[in-house]
């Protein structure tokens, strides 16, 4: 294992640092968008269409306008023109359409929940009062809900802008893949459906927009990870400087991808204030998120795997079908999970030969897009299912037949079929450490000796591969204003203590509390001395921020050289004070120290003090300066790939279909960890989410694209009460490509969750010669599986 | 038509005007700006916005403000000022069982009426004391850990 990283000095890179931050919310002192109050402010509330698809006959505002509180009412044609439409397609996802998108529905509205009205009112609940005043008439248009409507030729587009149902089609294909097939020992198939489900982040979306006329400042103050594409976005679609469109994004209660995309309410929330010249404020309430947060998954694939005699896997064919909104998200599309989805199937896997097929479909839903683990649950759950299938034909114990196939800890570096390339990677080792962890063969002998009692236990295995540290060639190359660099201001402060100012966001993993550990390693401090401070856009440099599982490789990177940058100034500064070489010189303790003896020879506080207040006395010529800024953009591998494995114990009770979780095991690689306290609680919420997934969260439709479960009593999220205690091992195999060395870790436990207790319950099901291939498992599904009730491919598999 | 409250709010005597239709949780952030308790989904399922209402926890979502009349109610701000929480408070942070935050103050409020019941809870039985406690970012585990270790240490003293 490469060790590039050795810190010269005590290091707090990797310790459990705990989170100052986390002190404030314990105290009830969160700082959220949805708690803010500003002066003259007023909110906003929104009339929606109660249809999937329809064409607005009538809109009557007037009695509204009259309801008390209310201070203004707009529809599409107050809005719509003060700020320029737009799509969500990219260039290097060729031949993908949408059409474009405005503020309020003009005409045509698009699914159950589209923003037709927006009511400005004193208080938010004169704004829902005043919404009920209004007269929305729709006339019924087909609505697109499912994929059979969505794949009729004769059915009408979810929108009549489109020509087709078809967003995007993409194929990766290599030259073997049809002899490999020919010439298998064994081919093992499947089909499998993933509901739609959604982030329902614990704070719903919050916007405070704030336009200053006096200034022309625009102050939009923004639950979201990134702040500065919203920067950007403001500032193009409604015409304004840059440099006076501020994005504050504070504590963030959860976004897990859902809050960097383009929602309608915040642009009409920007646009009143243009108008009204004032605050407004809308928070959305829980039926509001879940008829307009994006939505995630809503996948179904069609998969076969190719293996020789020997149990190797010689190639795999995949059909995968997603069913997206009645347009593309904006700025990242609604295609980038599906083409994620067919590469990085068979990931883990030494798998000469490939061929993907990937359809993106539009219907009269509220959009999907990116949601923790883009794709990777639905690649994982198809690979790893059929590697459980093949196993079961072959007779091969499903350790084994991942042990035969993985790709070997020593073939690096390496390139997927489909096309990803692998620096480093380390599955086979992981592998002996999970099977370690989990001491699968007592797990073994304990599952065969309760079948013997009538109690049905399944182990499932779930390998994975994980893209982390996306540079340009993510959204970059086809022209979308995603920064994949970051920045950071670090400065010494005239009382000697540190101070980072970055553009990677915080929303509570832990980014202030790893910076300043980076921070303070540079500059010899402690992570105490190291205030850092992110989300404002006026405030740092600009960057992508924290998005993909770049906020520790990418941001860290920024801030390690940052922090390097300013140890060399302040030892130049040092040197000119104490008439010593700069490079003998060194940052320790809190002083500048003789690098060779470790001896004292400046306090920093002597140091920052002299700079600032008496600079007369430095030598002439002397660089002042105590503030350093560094811009990092990856370079080498266009992402860096982690790896892991995760292992699911569960019991079913084949009389109620319920599944109850017993264990979760993951061992995971994500490079250098800077916080191990940190990243097992990144790991664990992830594993969480998956598991919401694979087993209770679903957005339900009817057929006329009715949401039927729109509040937290009817979508099941995972309670403690079901959630198993879930134990963590690491492997470390750090980046080459940066000095720090560190990759992601954000998306490693929802990767993989699901295939690993999807594997589980089948193993638990397979004497009863029943499987499961659809997710969420409710006991419904698993009972069907059973042939109990009603067959298993019920309304919701179309 | 505004009526007249009166109440307790962390040891502090409020009087105010609210609508009958204001919820205690929308009077302690809007009016009293005790931006701790939070709202999640608004039906009392989610557990963000638990206070205590005369020692007992209510959601402060279902509960209208008019119905606190005359109640003493304590939010995480009064808990932390009091420093009746701090070792549960000093437990979460040393494990980290909270992320974005937003589900903290009514998993102390939660953790705190478990806590006050007196006998020392096992981890089956915090899980189930936690099943109206809605937490997205965490998995739930780190959380059960700290207020298991509260649960043992007050129990030990």
């Amino acid at each position: 294992m490469t060790q590039r990283f050795a810190p010269d000095r005590p290091a707090h890179i990797g310790q459990p640092h705990l989170r100052r931050n986390a002190l404030r919310h314990l105290a009830g002192r969160g700082a959220y968008v949805s708690d803010l109050a500003l002066p003259r402010m007023v909110h906003a509330a929104f009339l929606r269409s109660p249809m999937a698809h329809g064409r607005i006959t009538a809109l009557d505002l007037d009695e509204a306008r009259a309801a008390p509180g209310v201070i203004a009412v707009y529809s599409a044609a107050d809005l719509n023109p003060m700020c320029q439409g737009w799509t969500g397609v990219l260039s290097h996802f060729a031949g993908m359409t949408s059409p474009a998108q405005s503020i309020l529905a003009d005409q045509e509205v698009l699914w159950v929940g589209h923003p037709v009205a927006m009511v400005i009112a004193r208080t938010r609940a004169e704004a829902e009062d005043a919404c009920e005043k209004i007269l929305l008439d729709i006339d019924d248009l087909p609505a697109v809900a499912g994929f059979a409507p969505a794949l009729d030729p004769d059915m009408p587009a979810a929108a009549e802008a489109s020509a087709s149902n078809l967003c995007f089609r993409a194929e990766l294909k290599t030259e073997g893949a049809a002899a490999a097939f020919d010439g298998a020992a064994l081919v093992v198939e499947g089909e499998w459906r993933f509901g739609r489900h959604t982030a329902v982040t614990l704070e719903p979306r919050a916007v405070v927009a704030d336009y200053d006329p006096a200034s022309g400042q625009l102050t939009v103050h923004h639950g979201t990870q990134t702040p500065f594409q919203f920067q950007d976005v403001y500032a193009r679609q409604f015409g304004l400087p840059d440099n006076r469109v501020r994005v504050i994004s504070p504590d963030v209660g959860g976004s897990f991808g859902m809050k960097l995309h383009l929602y309608h309410e915040e642009m009409a929330t920007v646009a009143a204030s243009l108008k009204l010249h004032r605050p407004v404020r809308f928070v959305a309430d829980r039926l509001e998120s879940f008829t307009s947060d994006i939505h995630a998954r809503d996948h179904k694939v069609k998969a076969r795997m190719a293996l020789d005699g020997q149990g190797q896997v010689l190639a795999m064919e995949v059909l995968d079908r997603t069913l997206i909104g009645p347009y593309s998200t904006y700025p990242r599309t609604s295609v980038a999970e599906g083409n994620q989805v067919i590469r990085l199937m068979g990931a883990p896997y030494a798998m000469p030969d490939y061929h993907g097929v990937l359809e993106v479909l539009f219907q009269n839903k509220v959009q999907t897009s990116q949601y923790r683990a883009v794709g990777h649950p639905i690649a994982v759950q198809v690979t790893e299912a059929l590697i459980d299938l093949a196993a079961e034909k072959l007779g091969l114990d499903p350790f084994e037949m991942r042990a035969r196939n993985v790709v070997a800890d020593d073939a690096y570096p390496c390139a997927s079929a489909t096309g990803y390339r692998f620096e480093k990677l380390s599955h086979q080792e992981s592998l002996r450490r999970l099977r370690a962890l989990m001491d699968y063969d007592g797990l073994r002998a304990e599952q065969a000796a309760l079948r013997e009692k009538g109690i049905h236990r399944g182990i499932g295995l779930a390998t994975f591969v994980e893209i982390t540290n996306p540079g340009a060639a993510f959204y970059g190359v086809g022209g979308a204003r995603i920064s994949a660099q970051d920045g950071a201001v670090v400065r010494l402060t005239p009382g000697g203590e540190a101070h980072c100012a970055i553009s990677v966001t915080e929303q509570g993993q832990g980014t202030e509390t790893i910076i300043a550990q980076i921070v303070a390693d540079q500059l010899g401090l402690t992570p105490d001395q190291v205030k850092v401070v992110t989300g404002d856009t006026d405030a740092t440099p600009s960057g992508g921020a924290t998005w993909a599982c770049r906020g520790a490789g990418i941001g860290g990177e920024t801030a390690l050289r940052a922090g390097r940058k300013l140890a060399e100034q302040l030892c130049r500064i040092a040197g000119a004070i104490l008439q010593a070489a700069p490079e003998s010189l060194a940052l320790r303790g809190g002083a500048v120290v003789d690098a060779a003896t470790g001896a004292e020879r400046l306090a920093l506080a002597e140091l920052a003090r002299i700079a600032t207040y008496r600079p007369d006395t430095l030598p002439e010529g002397t660089d002042n300066s105590l503030s350093v800024a560094q811009h990092f953009a990856p370079q080498g591998y266009p992402f860096g790939f982690t790896n892991g494995v995760q292992a699911a114990w569960v019991e079913v009770d084949t009389e109620t279909g319920l599944v109850k979780l017993l264990k979760h095991w993951v061992v995971e690689d994500c490079g250098r960890i800077i916080n191990p306290l940190l990243v097992d609680e990144q790991i664990r919420g992830g594993v969480v989410q998956g598991l919401g997934a694979a087993l209770y969260e679903e957005c339900l439709y009817d057929d006329a694209g009715q949401l039927l479960n729109g509040s937290l009593a009817d979508y099941l999220v995972p309670m403690a009460g079901e959630m198993p205690d879930i134990l963590i091992g690491h492997v470390e195999t750090p980046t080459e490509d940066t000095i720090l060395g560190a990759k992601g870790v954000g998306e490693a436990g929802t990767a993989a969750a699901g295939a690993a207790v999807m594997n589980a319950v089948n193993d638990a099901l397979r004497p009863f010669g029943a499987r499961l291939c659809q997710t969420p498992m409710t006991p419904a599904r698993i009972l069907a599986a059973l042939g109990i009730g009603p067959t298993e491919r019920d309304e919701t598999w179309n | 038509m505004k009526q007249a409250l009166e109440l307790q709010v962390n040891g502090e005597a409020v009087a105010l005007m609210v609508e009958p239709r204001q919820t205690l949780a929308d009077v302690l952030r809007d009016s009293l700006r005790l931006t701790g308790t939070h709202l999640g989904c608004e039906m009392g399922v989610c557990g963000a916005c638990l206070v205590l209402l005369d020692g007992k926890p209510v959601h402060g979502c279902l509960t209208l403000a008019v119905q606190a009349q005359g109640c003493a109610v304590t939010t995480v701000e009064g808990l932390d000022a009091s420093g009746e929480i701090a070792d549960l408070q000093a437990e979460f942070h040393a494990r980290n069982a909270l992320q974005c935050g937003y589900c903290t103050p009514g998993m102390l409020m939660t953790a705190q009426a478990l806590l006050k019941r007196g006998a020392v809870p096992d981890r089956a039985e915090i899980r189930e004391a936690l099943s109206g406690n809605f937490c997205r970012c965490t998995g739930y585990e780190a959380i059960v850990d700290a207020i298991a270790a509260t649960a043992a240490k007050r129990g030990a003293a």
